[in-house]
């Protein structure tokens, strides 16, 4: 059992907390914090009280089940047809660090079919030991077959922690995997580092839609599992001359059985590169007033070499498909520099893209929100700017060509 | 066909945001909504029902407010709900969750699908629809676009994938979790408000589902939050009138100063 307490002796009633709340569980009464029954012990008010009045109180925690004995850092590298995706070696840039810092050393695990001759690209990209294990039943990724297979190579090398890449495939192994282990998993992290003291694995993530950030540790169990979205950490140089082990696994029959089947892989082509990847985006609102607008955000991003996004408005008008959306229910963004042209600045979209490295905001309304966020904003026409910036960007490549 | 959809109450994001000067977390009324992927799940449960018959039932594991939006599923259109609600659970990560929704989704026992949305909204993971699906042994697809059929007890989905889709054949039952794409989520009837009035919503809690209490809650939770802080502020920016064409040149020569062109 757990639960929050507010220390009277240290609380004042100023009521800070209250608003910090966010499922109104907390009450004045008699100039004292109450903790209400819809408390759901999300932390929020402990931050936020500048008397540090409130305390959670745990049960004693369970002796742990021999957290001694897990070393070293695992990456579960992602392969598709064959190829390593570029996040496994991102992944083995902070592993790498990782590994130093808590001591241990850095492997990596390949699933898949015919895909060995990888495993010395992770190993140049930092892997002191590759685990391969291969089949023709794994050649597409299947949630079971790759379960199965996982948890065996961690329960055997007793990684004291394992990285993934939060991608399609990492979303639907590793949560299956963390249940399977029994063990503690923080999905899309954008910071980790070992706790100096404790040694453990400070998980440090976005909640609310992006709106806190929460640093979220894994105490009494192991390993302590985390993803990480691909461009959030970064890769090593590779260096070709790096041994390292590589150990080929026979995967067991049993492990290879899975209910589902995965008919076809179909690959469908978008207008413009997939936006999650792009490190600039051309994005277009309900400023754009009808789809055949957007060709002047196409062409802006030919241009810049970038992709197109939208804002929900004007997928919601059926102006371009859903892949486009960024915002709270579609695509969270981090590219470099982001360009939103008619797009007001709902909170909604703003989650989805605020950790873009340079906003530049196009807007004919000075009041729109979007213009708090926008690193520069220009109140004026986009259906005049947008082109002319095209033009002026072509002429300047022309001048220096 | 029996659904069970499981659905989680949320506060409403556009309400809760930062406050620039204390750079706490402030919230304006605080509306708790249905998490939103989870009305995508709810209309896609119906409409199974519609074309196969059978019934659809909400779950969720939450405090006693988590009953409202039980009683707005009820008003969409699902046929039943049953609220797993316990002093217990509170403080729950995806592990705990998934373990308590498992034995509520067990108690309920006849089913062919379990729906979940995507993510919800606050803690953002997406681990609990495939934490269920572990906890039942049960397959999984998620980011489900398309429920492109069901037949002679298999399930034909269109998952997401960063490149396109995979059309995936799984047995049930089987757990999904749903993607925005799938459907357009329908609104509530009068006559869907007024069954949700008066509903009847089964409630269960640890006695009830008879799960280890050493398994829900905080205790049940391998992850914890230790702390909790605003993001860093973006530093102020400028905001520019005049003529487009100035403004124009004005921009280029800041992107080309940054080298993004």
């Amino acid at each position: 059992m757990a639960w929050l307490e507010v220390v009277a002796e240290k609380c004042v009633g100023c009521g800070a907390c209250l608003k910090a709340c966010p499922y109104d569980a907390l009450a004045l009464e008699d100039k004292l914090a109450v903790v209400k029954e819809s408390c759901t012990l999300c932390g929020a008010c402990i931050d936020s009280c500048p008397y540090e009045a409130f305390v959670l109180r745990k049960a004693a925690p369970q002796a742990g089940d021999g957290l001694s004995g897990y070393k070293g850092v695992l990456v579960v590298a992602e392969q598709k047809r064959g190829v390593v995706q570029s996040v496994s070696y991102e992944l083995l840039g902070i592993g790498r660090r990782l590994a130093e810092d808590a001591g241990g050393a850095l492997s990596a695990v390949l699933i898949g079919r015919d895909v060995a001759p990888q495993a010395k690209r992770l190993i140049a990209y930092g892997a002191d030991r590759v685990f391969v294990a291969q089949s023709e039943k794994l050649e597409f990724f299947n949630d079971e077959a790759y379960t199965h297979v996982l948890c065996r190579v961690i329960r055997e090398q007793k990684p004291e922690i394992v990285i993934a890449g939060a991608t399609c495939i990492g979303r639907s192994l590793i949560p299956r995997v963390a249940v399977e282990l029994t063990t503690g998993l923080t999905a899309d992290c954008t910071g980790l580092e070992i706790q100096q003291g404790t040694g453990h694995l400070a998980q440090t993530r976005p909640a609310f839609g992006g709106n806190i950030m929460a640093t979220i540790l894994c105490t009494r169990h192991r390993p302590q599992m985390a993803t990480v979205r691909h461009k959030v950490m970064r890769a090593l140089p590779p260096d070709e001359g790096r041994t390292g082990e590589i150990i080929e696994i026979q995967p067991l029959d049993e492990d290879l059985t899975s209910r589902s089947t995965v008919l076809k892989s179909i690959e469908e082509a978008l207008e413009t590169i997939n936006i999650a990847e792009a490190d600039i985006i051309v994005s277009g609102g309900r400023g754009m007033r009808g789809p055949e607008n957007f060709s002047i955000l196409f062409e802006l991003a030919k241009v810049l070499g970038g992709a197109v996004g939208a804002s929900r408005s004007a997928v919601d008008a059926g102006w371009v498909p859903y892949a486009y959306q960024v915002g709270q229910t579609g695509k969270t963004v981090q590219p470099k520099l982001y360009i939103a042209c008619g797009i007001s600045g709902a909170i909604q979209h703003l989650v989805g893209m605020q950790s873009s490295d340079m906003i530049i905001a196009v807007n004919k309304d000075p009041e729109a929100p979007i213009f708090k966020v926008a690193t520069y904003g220009l109140v004026g026409d986009l259906f005049e700017i947008v082109p002319r910036l095209t033009k002026e960007i072509n002429a300047r490549r022309v001048k220096t060509a | 066909m029996n659904i069970i959809v499981c659905i989680k109450q949320v506060p409403d994001t556009t309400a809760v945001r930062i406050d620039p000067e204390t750079r706490t977390l402030v919230r304006e009324g605080v509306p708790s909504i249905v998490n939103p992927f989870d009305m995508y799940a709810i209309e896609e449960g119906i409409r199974l029902r519609e074309k196969h018959g059978g019934t659809v039932t909400a779950l969720t594991m939450g405090p006693p407010q988590a009953d409202a939006a039980l009683r707005e599923a009820i008003s969409l259109g699902v046929d039943e709900a049953v609220h797993l609600c316990d002093v217990a659970f509170k403080g729950s990560d995806t592990l705990a969750t998934s373990y308590a929704l498992a034995a509520g989704i067990r108690k309920i026992a006849t089913f062919d699908l379990i729906i979940c949305g995507k993510q919800a909204s606050d803690g953002d993971t997406a681990q609990v629809g495939p934490g269920i699906a572990v906890q039942l042994d049960l397959p999984q697809v998620v980011f489900v676009r398309t429920i492109v059929e069901i037949r002679e007890g298999r399930l034909t989905t269109e998952r997401i994938t960063e490149e396109g889709f995979d059309l995936v054949e799984t047995p049930l039952p089987a757990v999904v979790t749903v993607v925005k794409e799938i459907n357009e989520p329908r609104m509530p009837s009068l006559k869907g408000k007024m069954k949700a009035r008066k509903a009847e919503i089964r409630t269960w809690g640890v006695q009830e589902l008879g799960v280890d209490p050493g398994r829900v809650g905080l205790d049940g939770s391998p992850t914890w939050v230790e702390k909790v802080f605003s993001p860093p502020q973006r530093a102020a920016g400028q905001v520019w009138h005049g003529e487009s064409a100035e403004l124009v040149k004005k921009l280029v020569g800041e992107l080309e100063k940054v080298k993004l062109i």
